[in-house]
C-alpha cells in the first residue's frame, strides 16, 4: 500500500519536473501568453489585454523599429515593461516635443534601443530613463488574443512621426 | 518483416520519449541552476586568468544564487555586455543602488548608482571595459554568479566554496 503511494508520488514528481522543464524551454526560447496592464500602450494595447509574445526574434537579433517588445524594467528587476521600439543603435531620436522651437536629438548608443509607449502623454519610457540595453528585451508581442473584439495582429504605431530619422 | 518494423517503431518511440525528457531538463538546468564557462581576457587579473593568454580559467556560473537578482558587493558576476548583446562580460560588483562611487576614468568624478542598477569593475584597472566606460548597469541583463574556478586540465582546484570577496 505504502509502496504504491510512494511509487505514485515519485511518478508525479517526475512528470511535474519534466513538464516544468518543457514549459521553461517553451517560454524562454519560443514564446508565451502575456497579460499587459497599464495605460502606456493605448490604443494599441489596453489595460488587461492578453497578448502572445514570441522570443525567437530576440535570440536571432531580429527586433526592428516599430516592434512592440516586452523588456525587463531598468529600474526594477522583477517587473516587465511593454513598449514599442522607436530606434535601434545608431539612430537619431527626436527628444524634444513637437511644439518646441529648438529641436534636440539623441543618438542611440551601440547595443541599446529606444522605447516609447504609444500613449505618449501617459508613458514612462526612454524619454524618462534613456535608451535601454538590448539584453533587457525579453520578447516581441505580435498577436492579441483578448479581448476577442480586438483579436488579431497588432496595429502600427499611431505616432508615425516619431520614426523619422533624417 | 513485421518483427523488424516493430523493433524500429519501439526504438523511435523510446528515443522520442528520452529526447523530450533529457533535452528540456538539461536546458532548464543549464539556464536556471548552473553552467560552465571559459574566461577570456585580462580584465579580471589577478583573480581570473592570472596566466594571461597561456591558460584560460574555466569557471562555474551559479544562476540559482541570483535568481532574485540579489547580488552583494564583492561578488563576481557575468552579465550581457551593454555595448554588444552577443557578448558576456565577467566583472566584480563594486556598488549597489544608492551607493556613491568614486570613478576612475568616467566622465563624472562621483556617480550615484540609480535604483535597480549596479556598478561593476574589473580587477585589472585600466585594462577593463566596465562601468567606468559605460556607467551603471541593470543586473537583469542576464546575471550569473561565479562559484569556483577549476583548472583547464580537469583537476578541480577549489579556491574555497565561498565567494571570492573583494578587499574593499
Amino acid at each position: 500500500m505504502l509502496r504504491g503511494v510512494l511509487g505514485k508520488t515519485f511518478r508525479l514528481v517526475g512528470y511535474t519536473i519534466q513538464y516544468g522543464c518543457i514549459a521553461h524551454c517553451a517560454f524562454e526560447y519560443v514564446g508565451g501568453v502575456v497579460m499587459c496592464s497599464g495605460p502606456s500602450m493605448e490604443p494599441t494595447i489596453q489595460n488587461s489585454d492578453i497578448v502572445f509574445a514570441e522570443n525567437l526574434s530576440r535570440h536571432f537579433y531580429g527586433i526592428q523599429r516599430g516592434d512592440i517588445v516586452i523588456a525587463k524594467s531598468p529600474s526594477d528587476p522583477k517587473s516587465n515593461i511593454c513598449k514599442r521600439v522607436i530606434g535601434l543603435e545608431g539612430d537619431k531620436i527626436l527628444t524634444s516635443s513637437p511644439s518646441d522651437f529648438f529641436k534636440s536629438h539623441n543618438y542611440v548608443p551601440t547595443g541599446h534601443v529606444w522605447l516609447e509607449g504609444d500613449n505618449l502623454q501617459n508613458s514612462t519610457d526612454s524619454r524618462y530613463y534613456g535608451p535601454i540595453p538590448y539584453g533587457l528585451i525579453r520578447g516581441r508581442i505580435f498577436f492579441k488574443i483578448w479581448p476577442l473584439s480586438d483579436f488579431g495582429f497588432l496595429r502600427d504605431s499611431p505616432n508615425g512621426h516619431r520614426f523619422s530619422d533624417d | 518483416m513485421a518483427q523488424s518494423q516493430g523493433w524500429v517503431r519501439r526504438y523511435a518511440k523510446a528515443f522520442c520519449k528520452g529526447f523530450f525528457v533529457a533535452v528540456p531538463v538539461a536546458v532548464t538546468f543549464l539556464d536556471r541552476v548552473a553552467c560552465v564557462a571559459r574566461v577570456e581576457g585580462a580584465s579580471m587579473q589577478p583573480s581570473l586568468n592570472p596566466g594571461g593568454s597561456q591558460s584560460s580559467d574555466v569557471v562555474l556560473l551559479n544562476h540559482w544564487k541570483v535568481r532574485n537578482f540579489e547580488v552583494q558587493r564583492g561578488d563576481i558576476v557575468s552579465l550581457v555586455s551593454p555595448k554588444n548583446p552577443e557578448q558576456k562580460i565577467i566583472k566584480r560588483v563594486i556598488a549597489l543602488e544608492g551607493d556613491i562611487v568614486k570613478t576612475m576614468g568616467h566622465k563624472n568624478r562621483y556617480v550615484k548608482v540609480p535604483r535597480g542598477h549596479i556598478w561593476v569593475e574589473g580587477d585589472h584597472h585600466g585594462h577593463s571595459f566596465d562601468s567606468n566606460s559605460f556607467g551603471p548597469l541593470s543586473p537583469q541583463c542576464g546575471t550569473a554568479q561565479l562559484l569556483c574556478p577549476k583548472d583547464l586540465d580537469g583537476i578541480f582546484v577549489l579556491v574555497g566554496l565561498e565567494m571570492i570577496t573583494a578587499a574593499i
